[in-house]
Formats: structure tokens, sequence, C-alpha cells
């Protein structure tokens, strides 16, 4: 397991931007002073013509990119989830989403897994401020292939998309010749029939992890893939409940709002099943190394594991 | 348009949003009437537009980033023949495409959704960028209130246009002295306006908003100057042209009712008349 790729999505979100940008004439990127982090400078670098650093202005930023995209561009906005999202909101809200301008949100260094910043860097309300949006989609990829994916994918489609990226390297667990990703459609990583493991981002490698230690007990834990987060695949969650009954949803976000709230109140309309929802339990990060955040906040696979395991 | 005609259709434009907000029995009167000169001028006058063909990639933009003048932007898009004059007292109604705050899905004319205080002009400056990246001619207006350049994104959006010298930009700022609280400069002062926008890199021009010739004065100096957006700051009289309304920042935002209305329309009749005198 020594040689498994790992590789950070918002490294994914800019070399998907580089890769896209040649296809598509109207593309362009727009940072508020965090090209570097967000990994966008590769394409200022590619098409330098076509990236618009905007300082630290978040706001404008946004707003700049409506108006962009009122004259056809389709924008990129770039900045870490706290600010993208959170400062943010209003914007997002008012002049992309009720619009419903054709505007993508790049959100990078989404989670505790910004590490030592602390807390006032980790986001971990964006899910749920940017799901409350109409007609706001919302992606949180798992690994390189996914991001990639999902960056194609938002440019594809006409209409508001939020990006999730991470910044810590995560393993690239989509590299199988059928993977195909598809907005608004989850994918089961593993089959099972005990339980079904719903989850996102990063923790979709736990999530496959704490597979493997269950299935140790004799537990068939079945694992899902659920990038997108809306539109929520309703109809693989209904199976899901049907099929498994327990659901556990697992994401790098507060338990508030997010992945394991869209599930819940799926389950709760449909097909009601106990949901036992694993993330941040309202609370705020702290700083530390984004290995160390995972295993404390008991996001990794062992961690998972124990959290499943205690509530059965 | 020559002088007369722009007072006169100025004039219609006053009448019709009296007639939106009094149908409404809500909205912004104070702040619609004293941007009703500068309304009819862009729209009449001075923006490269046609009522016919609203999504014309090569038109100029207008941006109205004191959205709850809406009512001064419908009348002057109803009355140059963007949709029938008569739906203007539909405004704020369930079901009227004429929303409280401008949306750009609904009615025909309007550019970016709008209201939300300090946004628009944010808009407007991605609307200009745009048109340097693509080698377009448009031009970029933009509307704010003299309370709203409170809001601290105004400041992030011209010191970005500022910077990127986006001479196909004018920031209007409409200089009736009150806000809802009060006067200006007893709520939170942003005096002085002009200097404000030469400290972000604006060419700046102080006209009177209620005055024309002014008005197409400080519009031609705006498009004759290169390498820098435009700041035009024009005082105007809240209120104009009703004469209970004027200067009265009880009007900001309120309707006047059945016999208040009759005097507005009195007023502005009475205006008329003068002007069909000249």
């Amino acid at each position: 397991m020594a040689d498994v790729k790992k590789i950070a999505t918002r490294e994914s979100y800019g070399n998907a931007l580089v890769e896209c940008g040649k296809e598509f004439p109207n593309l362009v990127v727009l940072d508020a002073d965090l090209a570097g982090a967000t990994k966008t400078g590769v394409f200022l670098k590619a098409f330098p013509e076509r990236h618009i650093d905007c300082g630290i202005a978040e706001c404008n930023m946004t707003g700049i990119a409506a108006g962009l995209a009122t004259c056809g561009k389709i924008p990129f906005i770039s900045s870490f989830a706290m600010f993208a999202a959170g400062r943010n909101f209003e914007q997002v809200r008012n002049s992309i989403g009720y619009p419903h301008l054709n505007v993508k949100i790049g959100a990078t260094h989404a989670g505790i897994t910004v590490g030592e910043d602390g807390a006032t860097h980790q986001c971990n309300e964006d899910v749920a401020l940017m799901r409350t949006i109409p007609g706001m989609t919302v992606i949180v990829p798992a690994d390189d292939i996914e991001a990639k994916a999902a960056v194609r994918a938002a440019i594809e489609m006409d209409g508001p998309v939020y990006l999730r990226f991470g910044r810590a390297a995560v393993p690239v667990i989509n590299d199988t010749p059928d993977y195909k990703f598809e907005i608004g459609k989850g994918t089961v990583v593993k089959d099972g029939t005990d339980l079904t493991i719903i989850a996102n981002g990063i923790c979709v490698d736990s999530a496959i992890g704490a597979a493997e230690l269950l299935a140790k007990d004799g537990i068939n834990a079945r694992v899902v893939n659920m990038a997108t987060v809306k539109p929520l695949d309703e109809e693989l969650v209904i199976k899901c409940a049907e099929e498994t009954g327990k659901i556990v949803t697992v994401e790098e976000h507060s338990v508030i709002g997010g992945l394991g709230s869209a599930v819940a109140e799926c389950v709760a309309e449909n097909k009601p099943v106990k949901v036992q929802k694993i993330g941040v339990y309202d609370r705020f990060g702290e700083s530390g190394s984004a290995a160390a955040l995972v295993k404390a906040f008991k996001l990794d696979a062992e961690g998972v594991y124990e959290q499943i395991k205690a509530k059965m | 348009m020559n002088k007369l005609e722009l007072q006169k259709m100025a004039n219609q434009v006053r009448k019709g949003i009296v007639a939106a907000v009094h149908g409404a029995k809500a909205g912004h009167p104070g702040g619609s009437l004293s941007a009703a000169d500068m309304f009819t001028y862009l729209y009449f006058e001075e923006m490269n537009i046609d009522p016919k063909n609203p999504k014309d990639p090569n038109r100029d933009r207008f941006v109205l980033s004191k959205g709850h003048t809406a009512p001064g932007l419908y009348s002057a898009l109803a009355n140059r023949g963007y949709f029938p004059v008569e739906d203007l007292p539909t405004l704020r109604h369930l079901g009227s495409y004429l929303q409280g705050h401008p949306c750009m899905q609904e009615t025909p004319g309007v550019d970016m959704s709008s209201g939300s205080l300090g946004q628009g002009i944010s808009a407007a400056v991605g609307m200009a960028l745009a048109a340097k990246m693509d080698e377009k001619d448009y031009r970029v207006y933009t509307l704010l209130g003299d309370g709203e350049i409170q809001e601290g994104q105004v400041w992030e959006a011209a010191m970005f246009a500022g910077a990127r010298n986006l001479d196909n930009l004018v920031v209007i700022v409409d200089n009736n002295g009150l806000q809802i609280d009060g006067k200006i400069e007893d709520v939170c002062s942003p005096y002085p306006i002009d200097k404000k926008f030469e400290a972000f890199n604006f060419h700046v021009v102080c006209i009177n908003g209620n005055d024309f010739d002014e008005i197409a004065a400080g519009l031609k100096e705006a498009r004759e100057t290169k390498g820098a957006p435009t700041a035009i700051i024009m005082k105007t009289t809240k209120g104009k042209g009703v004469s209970f309304m004027e200067n009265n920042v009880g009007w900001h935002g309120k309707a006047p009712n059945d016999e208040e209305y009759a005097i507005a329309v009195a007023d502005l009749e009475k205006i008329d008349k003068e002007l069909e005198g000249k």
C-alpha cells in the first residue's frame, strides 16, 4: 500500500482548469491573492490573459465573476472555502444564485485538513451554506480523478456550481477503468448488505478503510461515494436504505447541514432508517497537522470504524 | 433629444415612478425621483441600446447598484419601450415581472439582478472587464446611492476598477444626501465622496444631477476620459418633482396613499404644463 498515489484535490483543480482552458476559450479564473495556494497559478501561467487576480477582496471577486458571466464568460472564482462560501455567502446568493449565473466556485482548503492555520481558516460549514441556495450544485470530490472530472462537468453544465477541494494530499481511489463521473450520481465503491457508509471528499478513503475493518468483525458494509451533495442521488440513497437498513454518513464537515443532513432528510421522507452522522460535531477546528487532526477528529479509517462500532 | 424633450420625458418617468409605487403600496420613491433625470438621459440619449434586442451582446450595460430605486429604472425602461407603461403599477405584486428589486431573469432590459447594496458595482466592473478582455467597445454604467457607498464592497470594486484602468466604466453616485436613518453625514458620513474616488484612481466629475446640461456634459467627459474609470458625483434632490416628497427622508421607502398620489400627479402635471409653455 506504500506506493498509493496521493495528490491534493486543490492540485487537481488547477490542473483541470489548464486542461480545459484550451477547449473552452470563455473559461476565466479569478483569485483573491491566493493563486499559489488554490493552485490556479498553473492556469495563470498557461493563460495569463484569462486569469484575474482581484486582490484580497473576495466579495468583489464574486461580483466581478457575476458581471463576467452575464457577458458570456465561464468564471471560476477561487479562494479558501472559508472565504468563498463563508465571507461571501450573501454575494454568492444574491449576485450568482438569484440570477442563476454561470459562475463556478472553486473552494479549496475546506474542512479541518487546512491544518496548522487553525479554526479561523477551517471551514466546516460551507456545504451547509451552499446547499441552501436555490439552483446551486454542490460537489465534494474524493480524489484527483474525481476532482478533475468534476471541474469538467461543472464547465459543461450551465449554472452555478460549488466545488469543494482540500489542501492535503489524498490517495487516488477512482483510478479504475470503469470510473465515470456524473453530477448528481453517487457511486457504489464497495458492495455490502449490513449497512451503507455514504461519504464524500477525503472521507471516502476513510470509509473504505472502515469497511475493511468492519469486515474483520463479520460486518459487510456497503460504501457509497456521494460526491454530489446537491442534487442528491436520492434514488441511490433510498435503494441503500431499503437494501441495507442503517446508513452511516462520513464527511469532513459539520454534522449540521452537510452530506449527513442531506441523506437524513432524504431517508426521513422516503424510507426511514437509522442514520449515524459522522463528521465535525458542532465545534470549531484547531491547529495541527492535517493527519493529526483527521485522527483527532476520528475521521480516519480507525476513527470511523470506532464510531460505527460504538453505535451498533 | 433636446433638453426640453428630455425634461418632458423625465417628467413621464417620474409619473411612472409614483404610479408604480402607488400601485405597489410600497417601494422607494425618493431615490427613484432624485435619479429620474439620469435614468432618462441614460436610456434616451447616452446608452447604445435597443429595446427590441435587449440581449444584444454589444449593447451598453446598466447596473442599478442601488436596486431599491427599481421604480426609476422600470419607468425609464417602460417609457423607452421595453414593456408597457401600463404594467408599472403591478410593481411588487405577486406574480409581477416587476420585482421589488431588479431581477434580470424577469424584466426585459435589466442587465443585472441587484438590490443588496454594494454588490451591483462589482458586477458592473465585471462587465467592463469582459468588454476589455473581448476588445469590445460597449460601455458600462452603474448607479449607486450615497448611503450605499458606506458598504465596503463598493471600495473593493473601486480599487479594482481604478487599478485596471477601466475607462469603459462610469460609476454614478446619486448624492441626494439622505438615507433611511437620516442625513448621510449624520449617520456615517461618506464625504468627501469626490476625493475618495480620486484616491481610487477615478476621473471624477461633480454635477447637478437634476440638470440635463450638466448630465450631458458629465457623461461626455466620461466618454472622453481614457485610461481611468469615471465617477460622476451628482447632487440631486431626493423626491424631486413631488412637492411633499422633496428633501423629506420619510419618503425614502414609503408609498403615497390615494390622496397623496393625487397631489403627486397634480404636481407632475403642473410641471408638464410649464414645459408645454416653453
